[in-house]
């Protein structure tokens, strides 16, 4: 039997109850002191259930083009060689470690009507700062790594001699890939894709400069309870969190349900 | 053998033309969102030439938020390595009930946005919040204050180092623990002539990843700080104010700063992984 089986059990519920667990049940206490009105005229307001809908929605549009974009990545990464690969790869980790202003502020500059990139999009109609796309845009950049990361050791642990025997068995290109490599990287990919939703859907710091934050078009509700709390109205705050926090832990929840029964 | 350019095992009978296509969009993709971002900080930081970036990163309000910035990551980043390092033994070492529980709970703060990470604190220790009043009779002043951007950030990067460690505490086994205990060595002597040795690297890139998110860390801090300028504003919340008030040039000065302990943390992760041999998470 090793030791510490005490003191590391000790350090790690001290820890989890003072910083993180009773931290968090203030959510719960706060929410018992509104009246049933006060609650649901807050969570059902226009703008509220904008925010929400938004949050969910461009979270899920960007985990769904990470997964996409995250699949091909992997797999060029893996299966490929080409100059500048090693560099590549270890960029990928960048939004992990850049903080999430600094972000915000770039890819704005990026994409702005006027920015680098922007001024040829607009033109063409495409607009990206200011509208659910910049949020959208926001996302799949801090979320980036996720399918990646969950893809690749999949993928370097799949013998590509199997796919020679399916090819040498008459399957073509395209059906070794769906019939025998995708079953194998869809857990993986469907893991990623929930981090990377999971991550999508708090995130603040990206998405607030790119945004613009108009009420009802292009506020994504951490925003919207900073507003409140900048108004001192910690009571509609509150509600929105708590709602807000127990819709993304039922839903990844759910998610993880579904994987699991795919899996098995 | 070195393969060349565009080779590899890709699916069988591929021809090059679907291969270099394949690169070419992925890389189009990462340059787009990756490369070019990263491009962007130094290019605007530097394009009011070399004076306005130095007076940029020496201006006092910008100097005193480096000295808030590194001493919040100061404080943060032993506690959490001290708390990583007991969680991931604790889940990686021993079976018992709830550990798949507790996993969760390790992993909680990941799924909880950072402005409500912030917020649940200034409702516990703000003005009005449960021990706001207590706080106040006894003059300890938590929310727009040091200690309150501490525990934000502690909240916000706790599982940081714990995640690191648990898989490769698992992957590790405890044989050579074992054989420590087995020979007579204490368990403080086991922990550190065996096991720390051999999460060394795993531990330093957890260290080296939390120090870069503390430091970073944006919307738990923008709540519970208070944007005081020059007593209770962090980098990135300088950052912000520099870029709201159109001074792109000092924002993106003061930002590379930021991007150049993100662009190290990498590297030492590319470099613990070729030391280690081994892929972190």
């Amino acid at each position: 039997m090793l030791p510490g089986f005490g003191l590391s059990m000790g350090i790690t519920l001290t820890y989890l109850t003072l910083v993180i667990l009773i931290p968090l049940s203030t959510l719960m206490l706060k929410t018992a002191t509104l009246t049933w009105t006060q609650f649901a005229d807050t969570i059902t307001s226009p703008r509220t259930l904008a925010a929400y809908r938004l949050s969910f929605g461009a979270a899920l549009v960007a985990a769904l083009v990470n997964a996409v974009f995250g699949l091909l990545v992997a797999w060029v990464l893996e299966r490929y060689r080409f100059p500048g690969r090693r560099l590549i790869d270890g960029l990928v980790d960048l939004p992990f470690a850049l903080p999430t202003a600094v972000a915000g502020i770039v890819l704005t500059t990026f994409y702005a009507g006027n920015g680098w990139i922007g001024r040829f999009l607009e033109p063409r109609g495409i607009k990206v700062d200011y509208t659910p796309l910049g949020v959208v845009v926001a996302l799949t950049f801090v979320g980036l790594p996720f399918v990646v990361r969950t893809v690749q050791p999949v993928l370097r642990g799949l013998d590509p001699q199997i796919e020679g025997a399916a090819a040498s068995l008459g399957a073509g290109r395209f059906e070794t890939f769906r019939r025998v490599v995708l079953p194998e990287l869809l857990p993986a990919t469907l893991t990623g894709l929930t981090l990377a939703f999971a991550r999508g859907l708090g995130e603040y710091g990206s998405v607030i400069f790119i945004a613009g934050n108009m009420p009802m078009r292009s506020e994504i509700t951490p925003l919207l309870i900073m507003i409140k709390l900048e108004q001192f109205d910690y009571a509609g705050a509150t509600a929105i969190a708590l709602v807000f926090l127990l819709a993304s832990f039922a839903l990844l929840l759910f998610i993880n349900l579904m994987t699991l029964r795919r899996v098995k | 053998m070195i393969p060349a350019a565009g080779e590899g095992p890709g699916l069988p009978g591929e021809p090059r033309l679907v291969r270099w296509g394949l690169i070419t969009i992925a890389l189009a993709f990462l340059v787009l969102f990756l490369l070019a971002p990263l491009a962007v900080v130094f290019a605007e930081a530097f394009r009011k030439g070399l004076d306005v970036y130095w007076a940029a990163v020496t201006d006092p309000i910008a100097l005193s938020a480096v000295r808030l910035t590194l001493l919040t990551a100061a404080i943060v980043v032993p506690i959490n390595v001290v708390f990583g390092v007991a969680a991931a033994w604790l889940i990686a070492r021993f079976e018992f009930r709830g550990r798949s529980l507790l996993t969760t709970l390790i992993d909680l703060p990941f799924s909880v946005s950072p402005v409500i990470a912030g917020m649940i604190f200034v409702l516990l220790f703000g003005a009005h919040g449960l021990l706001g009043p207590w706080l106040v009779r006894h003059g300890v002043k938590v929310i727009f204050a040091l200690p309150g951007i501490v525990l934000a950030t502690l909240f916000v990067t706790s599982p940081l180092v714990a995640r690191e460690l648990i898989p490769l505490l698992q992957a590790q086994g405890s044989d050579e623990e074992e054989a420590a205990l087995t020979l007579g060595a204490s368990g403080w002597q086991t922990f550190l002539h065996v096991s720390l040795p051999k999460m060394r690297w795993g531990l330093l890139y957890g260290i080296v990843l939390c120090n870069a998110r503390a430091m970073g860390e944006f919307g738990a801090v923008s709540v519970v700080s208070g944007h005081v300028r020059g007593i209770t504003n962090t980098i990135p919340l300088h950052v912000e104010i520099l870029y709201n008030e159109y001074q792109f040039a000092a924002a993106f000065g003061v930002a590379s700063l930021l991007t150049l302990v993100a662009v190290a943390t990498l590297v030492v992760k590319s470099l613990v992984e070729w030391k280690s041999g081994r892929r972190l998470a």
